[in-house]
């Protein structure tokens, strides 16, 4: 092999690829939120017995489940641009990280809702309780158990994702690895420092989610 | 002396299937009323009626004078004057036993964190669990389950408490310490609709009696006379099969 490792580089722009790893984990928190907020939406819209928010809701979920991430990004990047709305590569990739994860938690959350027996429900309105304070206060959290380990799955799956951000122009960790490979050319060096970074990323967040569920879930077990 | 819970000609359908056929009944204020009869009867059903939990399709519900199936009536606000006890107990499972309690008086009566925590440890104590405050419903026996339902529907101060086979699911052995509890409500002078399969203690503990058949009410009247002295053919052979 006479292929030179050549590590100072990559060493140098640390702390460059550090922000930009944090603007990664920006941009997926707040996808995240977005995501999970309009994910229990759309749950709900697909339990509706109305048919426009169930027809609404359920066409938005077989998008986000059936067309790759990518187009999705490309379609709010370039896409909207045909329709005259031109969205920044940061808002652009939180808007396609968003919808695909809306549409993946929606039918999460369906499962966690359809795990919550019923009587639930009838006993929380038995002691006077409005819908909106059983599903807040009785329904919702039982759900939340239900779905936190697919959630922590799906934030480590759209950290993972946010890397196609790059092809929008966004300059997270993947974009700033690709910038600094393309002025060294120590492709090699830069790309495998970056996929320790992701890989260190996932485990902390997986370890942190496994840390919390055990402190909020402890007790519950039946 | 005037009813406070009164259902006059009440029927009910689900599709197809009428369950409630015209019912009438009358409790008044500190009357243990038991309902009997074949699982399918519509026993269970008439008690989700009474507190607005199944709409109704015909005839009047009224709990204290309000109609319970008009349109304009505030369920949400009756319902806090009509504790139910369940047949699955129904604890909420994310909860401690402390916090299920208190979990009503904080949300609807808009009481404090502290005062509905008061209240909880209170009822809690009285049916005999004040020792499980911060146990998880998961780590009680089915007989604590049900107590604990029944102390959540006691500290809303309810005016009456309707139970739906409270002791149907319970292993035989868990069904005494809920009945015991139950007696005591009736002793404290609580208004009560029991569905039950329990007949010692629809004979002793009931004032009156009602034997439901095919959507009716078959029978009714002063427990002890009528379970000792059955008119009823169909009664006289429901008795026959559960003593």
């Amino acid at each position: 092999m006479d292929y030179q490792f050549l590590w100072p580089p990559v060493i140098k722009a640390l702390p460059e690829l550090v922000d930009a790893a944090l603007l990664t984990m920006e941009v997926s928190v707040v996808s995240m939120i977005i995501g999970l907020s309009i994910g229990l939406l759309l749950s709900f819209g697909r339990r509706s017995k109305y048919f426009l928010p169930r027809a609404a809701s359920t066409i938005w979920v077989e998008l986000a489940r059936n067309t790759p991430v990518l187009f999705q990004i490309f379609f709010f990047y370039w896409g909207l641009g045909e329709f005259g709305i031109f969205l920044s590569s940061y808002v652009a990739v939180v808007a396609a990280l968003s919808f695909n994860t809306a549409g993946y938690m929606a039918e999460t959350f369906r499962g966690g809702f359809n795990a919550i027996p019923e009587t639930q429900l009838r006993a929380a309105r038995s002691l006077g309780m409005s819908f909106l304070q059983t599903q807040r206060y009785v329904i919702v959290p039982q759900v939340l158990r239900v779905v936190y380990y697919p959630m922590t799955n799906q934030f480590i799956w759209v950290i993972l994702m946010s890397s196609l951000g790059m092809l929008a122009g966004l300059r997270e960790l993947t974009g700033e690895t690709q910038y600094f490979n393309s002025r060294t050319f120590r492709t090699f060096e830069f790309f495998a420092a970056t996929a320790v970074i992701y890989y260190i990323i996932a485990k902390i967040v997986m370890l942190g989610a496994r840390l919390i569920g055990w402190r909020i879930f402890r007790g519950q077990g039946t | 002396m005037a009813a406070v819970i009164e259902l006059k000609n009440v029927r009910k359908s689900f599709g197809d299937l009428e369950v409630l056929k015209g019912i009438d009944l009358k409790v008044e204020n500190g009357e243990v009323l038991s309902v009997i009869g074949a699982s399918g009867s519509g026993k269970s059903t008439m008690l989700y009626c009474i507190n607005g939990l199944e709409p109704i399709q015909d005839g009047t519900i009224t709990v204290e004078g309000t109609v319970v199936n008009d349109k304009s009536t505030n369920l949400n606000k009756l319902r806090q004057k009509i504790g139910m006890v369940f047949q699955q107990w129904n604890s909420f499972p994310h909860l401690t036993a402390l916090e299920n309690v208190a979990l009503a008086p904080r949300v609807v009566k808009g009481l404090s964190r502290s005062a509905a925590k008061e209240i909880a440890a209170k009822q809690l104590a009285h049916v005999g669990i004040g020792d499980k405050l911060d146990v998880y419903p998961g780590a009680l026996s089915g007989g604590q389950q049900q107590r604990l339902a029944i102390a959540r529907a006691l500290a809303m101060e309810p005016s009456y408490m309707l139970f739906d086979e409270a002791t149907s699911a319970l292993d035989p052995e868990l069904v005494g310490e809920v009945l015991d509890t139950m007696r005591m409500l009736a002793s404290e002078g609580m208004t009560m609709i029991v569905v039950t399969h329990e007949m010692g203690f629809a004979r002793d503990v009931s004032d009156k009696v009602a034997f439901f058949h095919e959507g009716k009410v078959e029978e009714t009247g002063p427990a002890k006379a009528v379970l000792s002295a059955p008119k009823s053919g169909h009664l006289q052979k429901f008795l026959a099969k559960v003593h």
